[in-house]
Parts: C-alpha cells; sequence; structure tokens
C-alpha cells in the first residue's frame, strides 16, 4: 500500500467513525430534550426515565466523540501538512467557531448530565436545549469548511501555489456551504430518529414492554421522520450544486461516461471503466438533465470531458451513491408514514409500520457513510476541488502504512468498546419489574 | 501591540488552561495508578468524583490551542505536525485510550473487575500522554523543529526520531508529568470530603512538589538566570508548599497554578519572539490580517460566550468545596 493510499484510508476511517458519533451527538440531545419536557409537562415517569438513558447515550458517545475529533484535529497536520499550510487561514475560521460551539456543547452537557438535583427545572431543561443548539451548530461548522473543499473561494492562487488576498468569511459562504449543510443537518436527525425508532420497534415486535417503548418510537419519530421527508428536497439542491460545479463528480456517481442532453437516470448497474459504459442499469430517460437542471433538455457533461488523470473512482463513487439515494429513499416513505401515523390520532401502531422501522434501523448511518463515501472519493483526485491534489498534501514522513494500521487496530478496539457499552447501558429495556412498577404509576 | 503576537498569547493562554485543568485529569489519573494504603479505594473514587462533570470542558481546551495553532500560524502546524509526527502520534493513542477508559469508568457499571482494568488503562495512559506531548515541547523549545531539514534526504531515524527524542526533550516530559501529578495533588487535598483522604493528597502534593523543583529547577535556572518569570514561579513555589505544610489548601491551590503557569509563560518568554527557534518568528509564520481580525473577533465572541458558561459549571459542581 503506497504512503498516499494509506493516509487517505486513515483519514477515511477516522472521519467515517467520527461522523457516527458527530450525528448521534447533534440528534440525541434533541430526543432527550423533548422526552424531559414531556416528563415535566404531564408527570409521566417513562419520559424522566428516557430523558435519562438518552442523556447518558449522549455522555458515552460525546465521551467517545471528543476523543476522536481530537484525533482528527491533529490529523489534520500528521496526514495533510500540505493541506493545512495552505488551507488554515481561508478556512479556519469556522474550525474556530466550531472549537467554541462543541465547548460550549461540552460544558452544558456536564450540567445536564450531572445537575438533575443541582439547578432549577427550567436551569436544566434549558441546559439541554444549549446542549441541542450547540451541537447542531459544531456540525454546521464542520460542513462549511469541508464545503470549502468543493467549492474553493474567498483567496487568490498565486502561480507558486501559495494563496493571497484571502477572505475567510467569502471562504465560508463558498457556493457549497448551504446545499451541504442542509443536507448534513437533516441527515442526522433523520439517521438518529429512525435508528433509535427502529430500535425500539424492533423490542416492541419481541414483545417487550410496549408502553415504554412506545414512548420511546414517538419521541425519536418526531425528531427522525421530518427530517427524513424533507431530506429529498435538500438531495435535489446538492444534485443540483454538484451538476453546476463538480461535473466530474455528478458523472462517476451516475456512470455517465458520455456527455449528452436528454440525460438518463441510472437507477443502479455497474461502471465498467475499461469500455466506458454503464452495465445493467435500469435508465430513466432525460431523468439525470431534469433532476440536475430541472430540464429535460439539459446538457449533462460526462466523464469524456474529464482528463483521464483527474478520474475518481468511478465505480465506488456510483455504488456509495446509489446506496445512499435508495436507503434515503425508504427512509422518506417510513418517515411520511410514521408523519401520517402520528397525525391520525388514536391510530395503534401496527406490526407492518413496526417491521418497517425495525429493519430500517440502521439505514441511515449506512446513507451517510455512503454519502460521505460519494463526496469525499468523489472530489479526488484533488483535496481542494481543482486547486490543490491529495498527493502534494501528503506529509513527507515514510512509513504510513504502519501507522495506519495501528490506527485501523484503535479504531476497532473503540468500536467494540462504544458497542458494549451502548448496549449495556442504553439499549436494554427496563427489567421487568420496573415495567409493571412504571406502567402501574401511570 | 501586534495582531500575531496577540493570537500567539490566545494560543498560550488556551495551552495553559490545558495544563491547569487538563492537566490535572491526567495528574488525577497518575495518582489513581499509584493509589495505595488503606483509603486506596476511597482515593480513586475521590478521583473520579472529582473529574466526572468537567472532563469533558476541560479536554477541549487542547482541541481549542490546535486549532488556534493551524489557523493563526499555519507554517508553524504543518512544521510541527511532520517532525513531531511519531510523540504526537503516540500521545493521540493515549488520548483516546483515556478518555474510552473515562467512558468506560463512568457509564460501564459498577462491578469491581471492570473498574479495575479500565482503571488501569486510565492510570497507564494518563502517565504516558504528558510524557510524550511534554517531550514534544522539549523539541520544540531546544529549537530542533524549527532548524530541522530533510534536504538532502536523511535516514527514518535521523529525521523523525533524533529531533525529539534527547535528554533535554525527555526531560521536558518528566517535568510535564510531574506538574501534572503536583496540581492534581494540590486541588484533591480541597476536593476531599474526608480529612484522612485530605491529608493523603496533601503529603503526595508535598512529594511531587520537591520532584517539580529537582526535574524543571535547573534547566529553567540555567536557561533564563534572574528574570522575572522565574522569580515570580520560586516565590509561588515556596508559597505553595508552605500553604501546604499548614493546610491553607485554597492558597496553595492558587499558588501551584500560578507556579506551573509560571513555567509555561517562562518558557514562551525565553523563545520569544519565535514561534519555533531558532528562526521562524511570530510575525513570520502568523496567516494574513484578514484571517488573523476575524479570528480574534470570534475570540472576543466565543470569551463572552463560555466565561459566564464555565463560570457556572464549576459554581455548580465545584461551588461546596471545603474550607
Amino acid at each position: 500500500m503506497s504512503d498516499l493510499l494509506a493516509a487517505r484510508f486513515q483519514m477515511g476511517l477516522s472521519l467515517a467513525f467520527h461522523i457516527v458519533f458527530a450525528v448521534v451527538g447533534i440528534a440525541s440531545p434533541a430526543m432527550m430534550v423533548i422526552a424531559e419536557r414531556r416528563w415535566r409537562a404531564s408527570g409521566d415517569s417513562i419520559y424522566l426515565d428516557l430523558a435519562k438513558r438518552w442523556a447518558r447515550g449522549t455522555a458515552i458517545l460525546f465521551a467517545v466523540g471528543a476523543v476522536s475529533g481530537t484525533v482528527l484535529s491533529f490529523e489534520l497536520g500528521l496526514l495533510w501538512p500540505g493541506f493545512m499550510r495552505v488551507a488554515g487561514p481561508v478556512i479556519g475560521m469556522p474550525f474556530s467557531l466550531e472549537g467554541f460551539a462543541f465547548f460550549t456543547e461540552a460544558i452544558f452537557l456536564g450540567v445536564y448530565l450531572y445537575g438533575w438535583d443541582r439547578v432549577t427545572p427550567r436551569a436544566h431543561l434549558l441546559a439541554g436545549v444549549v446542549v441541542a443548539v450547540s451541537g447542531a451548530l459544531s456540525g454546521v461548522f464542520v460542513v462549511i469548511a469541508n464545503a470549502w473543499m468543493n467549492a474553493p473561494t474567498g483567496f487568490t492562487l498565486a502561480p507558486d501555489g501559495s494563496f493571497t488576498d484571502i477572505h475567510p468569511l467569502q471562504a465560508m459562504a463558498n457556493p457549497a456551504a448551504l446545499s451541504q449543510v442542509v443536507h448534513m443537518t437533516l441527515a442526522a436527525y433523520a439517521a438518529t430518529g429512525l435508528a433509535v425508532a427502529g430500535i425500539h420497534a424492533g423490542l416492541m415486535l419481541r414483545g417487550r414492554s410496549a408502553l415504554f417503548h412506545r414512548h420511546a418510537l414517538i419521541v425519536a419519530l418526531t425528531v427522525g421522520a421530518p427530517a427524513a421527508v424533507l431530506q429529498p428536497l435538500s438531495g435535489d439542491l446538492s444534485a443540483r450544486f454538484v451538476a453546476r460545479h463538480q461535473p466530474a463528480k455528478l458523472a462517476a456517481m451516475e456512470g455517465l461516461f458520455e456527455t449528452r442532453d436528454h440525460a438518463p437516470l441510472a437507477i443502479g448497474g455497474w461502471p465498467d471503466t475499461t469500455a466506458q459504459q454503464l452495465r445493467f442499469a435500469i435508465e430513466i430517460p432525460s431523468g439525470l438533465s431534469l433532476l440536475a437542471f430541472h430540464e429535460p433538455s439539459a446538457t449533462v457533461t460526462g466523464l469524456d470531458q474529464v482528463p483521464r488523470d483527474e478520474w475518481p473512482n468511478i465505480p465506488a463513487v456510483h455504488l456509495s451513491f446509489q446506496v445512499m439515494v435508495g436507503l434515503g429513499t425508504y427512509m422518506a416513505f417510513v418517515g411520511l408514514w410514521g408523519v401520517w401515523l402520528v397525525r391520525q390520532k388514536g391510530a395503534s401502531i401496527g406490526r407492518g409500520y413496526l417491521r418497517a422501522l425495525a429493519w430500517g434501523t440502521p439505514f441511515g448511518f449506512i446513507a451517510i457513510e455512503a454519502g460521505w463515501m460519494a463526496t469525499e472519493l468523489g472530489r479526488q483526485p484533488w483535496i481542494i476541488y481543482r486547486v490543490l491534489r491529495t498527493s502534494a498534501a501528503l506529509t513527507p514522513m515514510p512509513g504510513q502504512p504502519i501507522r495506519t494500521a495501528a490506527f485501523v487496530v484503535l479504531y476497532a478496539f473503540l468500536a467494540v468498546v462504544v458497542t458494549v457499552l451502548l448496549s449495556r447501558q442504553i439499549l436494554g429495556s427496563p427489567v421487568t419489574g420496573d415495567t409493571a412498577e412504571l406502567e402501574a404509576r401511570r | 501591540m501586534s495582531l500575531p503576537l496577540l493570537l500567539a498569547g490566545a494560543v498560550l493562554v488556551a495551552l495553559n488552561a490545558y495544563v491547569l485543568l487538563g492537566g490535572a485529569d491526567f495528574g488525577g489519573g497518575v495518582w489513581d495508578l499509584f493509589a495505595a494504603g488503606p483509603r486506596a479505594r476511597g482515593q480513586r473514587e475521590l478521583i473520579a468524583h472529582a473529574i466526572g462533570p468537567i472532563w469533558e470542558a476541560n479536554h477541549v481546551w487542547l482541541i481549542l490551542a490546535i486549532v488556534l495553532l493551524f489557523v493563526c500560524f499555519p507554517v508553524a502546524f504543518a512544521r510541527l505536525s511532520v517532525v513531531l509526527n511519531i510523540p504526537l502520534t503516540l500521545a493521540l493513542f493515549g488520548i483516546v485510550l483515556r478518555g474510552a477508559a473515562f467512558a468506560f469508568r463512568s457509564y460501564g457499571g459498577d462491578r469491581d473487575a471492570v473498574q479495575l482494568r479500565w482503571g488501569r488503562v486510565f492510570a497507564v495512559a494518563s502517565l504516558t500522554t504528558p510524557l510524550l506531548l511534554g517531550t514534544a515541547f522539549g523539541a520544540l523549545a531546544s529549537g530542533a523543529v524549527g532548524s530541522w531539514s530533510n534536504d538532502p534526504p536523511r535516514a527514518f531515524a535521523a529525521a523523525y526520531i533524533a529531533p525529539w527524542l534527547t535528554p533535554f526533550g525527555v526531560g521536558v516530559g518528566l517535568l510535564t508529568l510531574a506538574c501534572f501529578a503536583y496540581l492534581a495533588a494540590v486541588y484533591l487535598t480541597l476536593e476531599a470530603d474526608d480529612r484522612q483522604l485530605s491529608e493523603d493528597f496533601r503529603s503526595r502534593a508535598l512529594l511531587a512538589g520537591v520532584v517539580v523543583l529537582v526535574v524543571g529547577g535547573p534547566p529553567m535556572m540555567s536557561a533564563t538566570p534572574g528574570s522575572l518569570v522565574i522569580g515570580v514561579a520560586t516565590v509561588a513555589a515556596a508559597v505553595a508548599w508552605w500553604a501546604l505544610w499548614t493546610r491553607r489548601y485554597r492558597l496553595a491551590r492558587v499558588a501551584a497554578a500560578g507556579q506551573v503557569s509560571c513555567v509555561i509563560w517562562g518558557w514562551a518568554l525565553r523563545q520569544f519572539p519565535y514561534v519555533l527557534p531558532p528562526s521562524l518568528t511570530i510575525e513570520a509564520a502568523a496567516a494574513p490580517a484578514p484571517t488573523l481580525q476575524l479570528v480574534l473577533a470570534a475570540l472576543a465572541l466565543g470569551v463572552v460566550v463560555l466565561v459566564p458558561s464555565l463560570a457556572y459549571l464549576f459554581n455548580v459542581f465545584k461551588g461546596e468545596a471545603k474550607r
């Protein structure tokens, strides 16, 4: 394995690991606050139990997310010093703001977790709200920094490769920022909300204490379902951005080798890069032109317009994109179904819907990983699109595969730790005695 | 005062906060490792209890310092990341394992075997991480990072290990470890409910205070003879020791924090005006002015939000500390 590939693998692994925690850190405080609010309003102690469990879950994931985030802030330099040297001053602003948002989140999470008996009910709920808002904000800032790598603005590139005339605010207002921020924030709520709802649906199907899981499911759906329903709209915004600014990425996502008008939308299939054609795909005539430019006759740039040495890994980008879209579509349907069920007062949640939810438990997280693979692999071979190649940013230090292997072991270990902790503390139902007591208290 | 200088000061403030707060968490881990005597269990519980609510906030200071460094002094950050890749990577492993162990101990249930196993991980990582971070700082201070060049290419060990694995570097690593353990012991005298536990940490603090002077004294003295900071540090050290001896723990805490802060600021003043001695100055390494202005504005905003929040956090959880 080359140093470059090893470094990319390590960065990808670190990000893929961290994003799970970042995403849950954005959405689970919202669930915990809603549960606490319902408990305070109704006195129903199941909601209190839920708020405490979710707060504990948030804390575990936050603790691990904080260290994996620390790792990332170092890795930017350890792996890509050539990137940080030029990009630091341009996109440092969102990173600094993220630092503060994260700090605020850490402080108020401390108050929330350990302050049940130490601060007033109002202050406690408010601390939860601050955790939820600052968690969402820190995600927004990081995504803005990533968006800049796709649509670099706010500087002038000097002939020697250095950046002059730097405007950090212009860099933050880059054309990719809005679509990426909306897409990622919705993804966080949809993935976490539907995953939690799915877990509880699964437990209900196995006949575990219905009332507790029903409460949990409703709160989780409240957070996840609307986001899942809105996500396809935001996907449309993203697709149109990519079509205009990163034609190579769109062509790779769709496996479009030939530039053409009335470009079809390809579903599935396998891009054969030697023969330069997409095999076995279902094609919807003019679908891609319509989606990308809202115009059936629009011309969509194919890979034939992209120099061969600037091609991303087409099969990987295509596959990731297809997985994301497929799972996202499923989630939008489940979300819509859920919104409809909840709006019908008194309607019971049938086994059919519980099964649909339970099946979809991991889909949101798989879709997020796949979506990031599509956008990051789709930007290659650039680390800053059309400005700096990833290979030029790499650390000069040899022996990267060895360090990467060590990180793989470390992350595998961390994954086991987190899984054990969560399954032990959060996912389990209240034991039977507790449940009977809880149900009696109703 | 110039803009780059102001932001270099901000990096140093974040670093100072990390040492005083996060450093004490590391030190707590060290005392967890060396918990002994009839009250070993009580000592461990006190450490965990003291760290719990403020753990996350304490460790964000490091992220803040790193982010400010790469935004405001990108050249220096890139160079540090290349030359000190190995100690920083190893320190990261320590940070990750410690964080995981902390999560497990706090939320993983109360079975003794589990607690003990994770306690060991926590404690060992608490020992190695400050050692490595300190060694990296030693390499920076010695000028090895600033004067580093790999043109023509040298052997791996000469280019990536020799710059930091020096007696001076390791000495600074040991000093860092000693300072962290010292801070933790001094803070813990005040945290303890139990008088005997308080006494346990008092004796540890006195011992660690001597170690800090033995390990840190000679290099500091030889580096900056007669400077004001050394004078202040010496006075603070004496006050801290006297306060511990006479059980004035509040005063001891302030004095010990002042003493350790003096070490940091003394190091900074010694290498002024360089960010990477012997030749890269703060001004030369700084990002363009528009970036620095905006970061300064963000810092001001951050201070407005964070200072009251932190004050609230510490007031809620540390407000009832005794004596």
